[in-house]
């Protein structure tokens, strides 16, 4: 007898939920009709930034899925001033991500030492096929208008890039 | 009386009454599946539930039967083939000869009998031997481990539920279903009779016990331990797929509908009206629109006590084994012996 009033308290809270369910809404929002705005840093899908990517591969062998794939040559740039010697760069030809496979770890995020890989909060890519998954370096690219401006950082934080 | 009734021919009388039978089970059913097991929960989640099927997924049972009735008819290899193809037939069979017995109205009746409490108890309990053979037939372990709990179960609360309604059969003075709501809407509390005598005034602790034991008898939530799915995977329909799993899934709702229907005539008044606001006296004197009006006050009636079992339903976490038991032996059984002997004396003296 003692557990009857903790039993009627239980009651009430669905009760509660019910009736605050009915006048005020539910908690959840009808998908496709409506969409939640997904956090800002949230880890929807990951947007190549091309330019800064030098083909370094330290992202394709951080991947613990191995679902990176980068092929590049090297190319020789005109020197930076007149007289110079030729530069060596890198040019990438080839930058898939498969889908499929990934797990939204973000390791290679966090590794690209160039800052050409982002997080986007972008949620809506699923395929019938599953090979549509593998996405490619336009693809990759076009993820890039997703991203949001990064969030101001923290008082007394430092900023990255200036020393 | 009967100016409607005895009008048509019997066979056709026979013919309405087993179309009424089979409204009166299947009705109910989706009404709860709908109203309680879609959108009460949902809401009680805070979430809506299914909203696409038609207005307000009013039609997401229709969905859902068509899903199921699209799929195969599986059967383990090594399954008593024909024990398991017939064991949902037996546990949805108890639900219809369980509801024949349920009057909706003055003549709107299936069958009238005399000793109808004492049938509808030995019926309800046919479906133990539906669900006990289903997990032997499944020729599965969790199959077998659910049909025993689930008979232990239901034979442990067997006694708790024939007990409490005693008390009301002591209070009527007789085991017709007809004459027990005949008695409460007819009576009056201390000479006064605007609200008849509904034995859950009397019978208080009776209509309590009563509504556990139905809780546990339908494997309602807090006594869902044969098909406790964290353990069992699903208890004696771990096996069943397609339209048989939709007989048991009807099955469930169904007797929750009919249970709910007796409940509600043994404590509740059933489909009467308190019979002093009319002028009636006997069953003899009631006008005949009681007939249609009988049904609803029973829908209604039921509705609620649906209400109370789902709600209870989505509140609570699963009993134990163990203390699923201990519960039924050691409380709610001697529980009703004393509500049985504490009615025996206050009758006699009254």
């Amino acid at each position: 007898m003692a557990k009857v009033p903790g039993l009627l308290k239980g009651l009430g809270v669905t009760l509660g939920t019910m009736v605050e369910t009915v006048t005020k809404g539910a908690n959840t929002v009808q998908y496709p009709h409506e969409k939640e705005t997904p956090p800002i840093r949230a880890r929807g899908v990951i947007a190549l930034h091309e330019g800064n990517c030098t083909s370094c591969m330290l992202c394709a062998r951080s991947c613990p899925d191995w679902c990176i794939y980068i092929e590049g040559h090297k190319e020789l740039a005109p020197p930076r001033r007149a007289g110079g010697k030729p530069r060596q760069v890198n040019k990438l030809d080839r930058f898939d991500i498969d889908y499929a496979l990934c797990m939204y770890c973000g390791i290679c995020v966090e590794v690209c030492p160039f800052d050409a890989l982002f997080w986007s909060p972008e949620y809506e890519y699923s395929e019938p096929r599953i090979a549509d998954l593998l996405h490619d370096k336009a693809k990759l690219g076009e993820w890039m208008e997703t991203v949001p401006e990064a969030p101001d950082l923290e008082a007394g934080a430092e900023k990255k890039g200036k020393k | 009386m009967l100016g409607l009734i005895a009008s048509i021919p019997y066979w056709a009388q026979s013919l309405l009454r087993v179309l009424g039978g089979i409204v009166a089970v299947l009705l109910p059913a989706g009404t709860i599946v709908y109203v309680f097991l879609f959108k009460m929960m949902s809401f009680m989640q805070s979430r809506l539930g299914p909203m696409e099927a038609g207005p307000f997924g009013s039609l997401q049972l229709f969905a859902e039967v068509g899903k199921w009735l699209q799929k195969e008819d599986l059967y383990p290899e090594r399954a008593d083939k024909f024990i398991f193809k017939i064991a949902p037939l037996i546990v949805l069979s108890s639900t219809f000869l369980l509801v024949a017995v349920v009057p909706f109205g003055p003549d709107a009746w299936f069958t009238n009998f005399e000793a109808g409490v004492f049938y509808a108890l030995a019926v309800s309990s046919v479906s133990v031997l539906g669900i006990l053979i289903a997990g032997w037939a499944s020729a599965n372990k969790y199959s077998l481990l659910g049909g025993l709990r689930a008979a232990g179960q239901l034979i442990a609360y067997e006694l708790p539920m024939v007990l409490a309604v005693i008390g009301v059969v002591i209070q009527a003075g007789t085991m017709n279903l007809q004459q027990i709501v005949v008695a409460q809407n007819a009576g009056s509390i201390f000479g006064w009779d605007g609200l008849g005598n509904p034995y859950i005034l009397t019978q208080f602790i009776g209509f309590i016990i009563f509504m556990i034991a139905v809780q546990a008898e339908l494997t309602q939530t807090p006594f869902d331990m044969p098909i406790a799915e964290s353990e069992l995977v699903s208890g004696y329909m771990t096996e069943y797929s397609g339209f048989r799993f939709l007989i048991f899934f009807i099955g469930e709702f169904a007797t929750a509908g009919v249970f709910a229907l007796i409940a509600s005539i043994l404590f509740l008044g059933g489909w009467g009206v308190p019979f002093s606001w009319f002028g009636w006296t006997t069953i003899d004197s009631i006008d005949n629109w009681m007939n249609v009006v009988g049904p609803l006050i029973m829908f209604t009636k039921m509705m609620l006590l649906v209400f109370v079992i789902m709600w209870v339903r989505f509140s609570y976490p699963r009993f134990r084994e163990d203390q699923l038991q201990r519960f039924a032996w050691k409380v709610l059984i001697p529980l009703s012996l004393v509500n049985i002997m504490a009615t025996s004396v206050l009758k006699v003296a009254f």
